[in-house]
């Protein structure tokens, strides 16, 4: 069985650039949130055993810290504990002096329903963005180093204009990510440079075993007469059990965590790894069939221009 | 060519089940009357407060005050003590000198059920001047006045204690404290100074009391009143005994998180990668067969790698942090820690459909793969460093690295990808030892024996 990767380059590039609609669409009606780690600000959730009203649970931390104030029921799915969670509207993070007047009034509020906090996030806004450039910076920085490293390994294998049809997969493959982070109104944090970074590393990888492949065959077919296209479409198929079974056992294994993840209701573990799927995902076919169908569609068009000339 | 041996198998794949039995469950025989630990197994993992539960807080100077490097480390050593006064040993204290902040992170208590973290965080903040005056004084903002006579490190060491009162026998709760050689001189000529009037003790700028003194005191002891409960006897002398900060901090940021909620989650991890192991395993035989196989001794050897790592697996180094971002990592391990022998085995494989033999097909299957292998890892690699350089401690050796880069930025308060990203280096390193030198000496020698002398076992047509 072969896939003619070059002859559907077509239908890859319009599923590829639907997907980029997508992104911009998405961006455009959700927004990208930042997580209370990047922006600041306040969330405290509260386990308790007895009735609790929400609106005087909202009255009371409002009038405290005279912020605007959410408040939304939940339920622990291992415990099936009730619980609800208070979060601050603004930025600016609440001390512990705060925190204590809060759960000392709601104790005088709902004195029998064992209100007890059990998780606090606080997070100044300062401290906050400055996190969220440290990560901007650290997320540059890796995507410069990979390009450095594509520069060094392309420079053999295929020229700088593979090197670049491999950053254009890469691109793809961040957009995918982010746009999973935006279309599921997961708030962008740390998780989200863990991941992006993650699919980099695996995309690129990828991408250089097909363009590895390439080398080697178009030594091996240097008296033939096989044009470009043939060469890449043979190198893709040659790879194509590598990159698809390396990447599903990745999305086997992240997969069942995301699942258990859900199953449980344990966010940090869902924005991790369901994000991490889809990305892995996107990567093996963005090296399959974005990167060497679109350099070979670059050659082309240079041969082609040279030919007219 | 020569044949290769048949013996290495068992070799590697017995160190690699032997390595796995300890680093899991540990060595610990017992040595007269305690149990001696000689190799730290998985129940030695130290978690993350995200699974345990604990307290993450990041303090600063108030009012932006410019610490000097001597000042903020003397706070750092304060803010340990107090959290050894508040009964907690397992604790991490990160300060950033450059950014002047003071990282502290703490597990929940064992068994502790009403451990109160917002008031743990608010006293290990509090900047504990103790403070003897002369006069009560007060200026408009409520701050004292008087001239200071003694200060909290004149005092040598602080209890609370009950006493009775002589004409009325009731009791109530003081602090004793005794003061050092020089501070017994200040108090004596203090007290001598003052006979008759008040000498007002101060704990930053609250009014603990206000005794007149009646005669000189000059045996470098007393008490302080002050309508204490016994637990406010005791929490004043520990802040004492803790000693005072050269400046008033604040919390900048503080999470913390219930043991319930966390220990959950890692069972629910450990489970996850309990099955994902499971369903990898199955894959890699039923797809690749005989070097499938092989591919799951090796993955064993990956886990067990990592674990090891984790735990450190010597008794006397510290276990390194694992949170749940770490677990993670664990799991993409093994997803990722097959890509080696799944690159080998497609080689073979192919090597075995173009006619070479078997023994040939192996050892250039491994050949042909390792360039493949070597670029995946290299760019792991760069990720790892750059997410440990990035969300690591500022001592950590990637920090430091990657200073020049990040030195506009303050130290981390997330520990929990720093964890990741250690897992994500361990398990590039497993694969390069298990994935490509393990598999290959077992794949080679298994080769030699006769059941396993069928194209079929590496991928070639069945006949």
């Amino acid at each position: 069985m072969k896939i003619d990767f070059i002859g559907n380059r077509k239908y890859y590039f319009i599923f590829s650039l639907a997907l980029v609609v997508l992104c911009v669409v998405s961006l455009a009606v959700f927004g990208a949130e930042l997580d209370i780690q990047f922006k600041g600000g306040s969330i405290v959730t509260y386990n308790h055993t007895g009735p609790v009203e929400l609106a005087q649970v909202q009255a009371a931390v409002e009038e405290i810290t005279g912020q605007r104030v959410n408040v939304q029921s939940g339920s622990d799915a291992v415990t099936g504990q009730e619980s609800f969670t208070v979060s601050l509207a603004g930025a600016q993070g609440i001390g512990p002096e705060v925190q204590m007047e809060i759960a000392a009034k709601l104790q005088e509020l709902f004195p029998d329903s064992g209100v007890e906090s059990v998780s606090i996030s606080n997070v100044d806004a300062t401290i906050g963005r400055e996190f969220f450039q440290k990560s901007m910076v650290a997320m540059t920085f890796a995507a410069l180093m990979i390009i450095v490293y594509i520069g060094i390994r392309f420079r053999k294998i295929g020229g700088w204009s593979a090197g670049v049809m491999g950053v254009v997969a890469l691109l793809h493959d961040v957009m995918v990510a982010f746009t999973v982070f935006i279309l599921f109104r997961i708030p962008i944090n740390d998780n989200f440079i863990a991941v992006v970074l993650t699919i980099l590393g695996c995309s690129i990888n990828d991408t250089i075993v097909i363009y590895d492949r390439i080398r080697e065959n178009k030594r091996l077919a240097s008296n033939s007469k096989a044009s470009l296209a043939e060469i890449v479409n043979l190198s893709i198929n040659q790879s194509l059990g590598r990159s698809v079974n390396t990447t599903l056992t990745i999305v086997l294994s992240m997969v069942v965590v995301a699942a258990m993840g859900f199953a449980y209701q344990i966010d940090t573990i869902i924005t991790f790894a369901f994000p991490l799927v889809v990305g892995m995902i996107s990567g093996c076919y963005s090296s399959l069939c974005l990167s060497g169908p679109l350099w070979v569609m670059w050659e082309e068009r240079k041969a082609n221009r040279g030919a007219a000339r | 060519m020569k044949r290769a041996k048949k013996w290495p198998f068992f070799v590697v794949a017995g160190l690699i089940l032997v390595a796995g039995y300890f680093v899991f469950f540990g060595l610990r025989l017992p040595n007269g009357d305690l149990t001696k630990t000689y190799i730290k197994g998985a129940g030695d993992i130290r978690w993350g407060i995200d699974i345990r539960g604990g307290v993450d807080a990041t303090f600063v100077p108030s009012d932006g005050y410019d610490a000097t490097d001597y000042e903020m480390s003397s706070a750092e050593s304060v803010i340990k003590n107090r959290l050894v006064t508040l009964g907690i040993t397992d604790y991490e204290v990160y300060t950033d000198y450059g950014s002047d902040r003071i990282i502290v992170r703490f597990p929940w208590k064992v068994g502790e059920t009403d451990f109160n973290p917002e008031q743990a965080v608010k006293e290990l903040g509090d900047t504990a001047m103790l403070t003897f005056r002369e006069g009560s004084a007060v200026d408009a903002q409520g701050n004292p006045t008087g001239k200071i006579v003694l200060e909290g490190k004149d005092l040598e060491t602080a209890q609370a204690a009950v006493i009775a009162d002589q004409l009325t026998g009731k009791e109530q709760y003081v602090v004793q404290f005794s003061l050092h050689e020089e501070g017994a001189k200040k108090f004596a000529e203090a007290t001598q100074n003052n006979i008759g009037k008040v000498i007002s003790i101060w704990m930053d700028n609250t009014l603990l009391s206000a005794p007149t003194v009646e005669t000189a005191i000059t045996e470098g002891s007393g008490y302080i009143e002050g309508n204490f409960t016994r637990e406010e006897a005791l929490a004043l002398a520990q802040k004492i005994n803790g000693g005072a900060l050269p400046f008033q901090l604040s919390t900048e940021n503080y999470s913390t998180i219930s043991p319930t909620l966390g220990l959950g989650a890692k069972d629910v991890m450990v489970t996850a990668g309990l099955i994902a192991f499971v369903l990898v395993s199955l894959f890699m035989i039923l797809y690749y067969r005989l070097p499938g196989l092989v591919a799951v001794f090796a993955l064993v050897g990956q886990v067990v790698f990592m674990v090891g790592s984790v735990t450190r697996v010597l008794p006397n180094t510290a276990s390194f942090t694992l949170t749940l971002p770490g677990i993670a990592g664990i799991i993409l391990g093994i997803g990722m820690g097959v890509d080696a022998n799944i690159i080998s085995a497609e080689r073979i494989r192919e090597e075995i459909r173009s006619g070479k033999t078997i023994d040939g097909a192996v050892s250039l299957g491994f050949q042909r793969a390792f360039s493949a292998i070597l670029d995946g890892n290299v760019t792991n690699v760069i990720v790892a460093a750059i997410l440990m350089g990035a969300f690591g401690p500022p001592d950590s050796i990637f920090a430091k690295i990657f200073n020049t880069l990040f030195f506009f930025f303050g130290a981390s308060t997330a520990g929990a990808i720093y964890s990741f990203g250690y897992t994500l280096l361990m398990g590039v390193v497993a694969n390069m030892i298990m994935g490509v030198w393990a598999s290959r000496i077992m794949l080679t020698a298994v080769s030699q024996f006769k059941v396993c002398r069928k194209p079929w076992l590496y991928g070639g047509e069945r006949g």
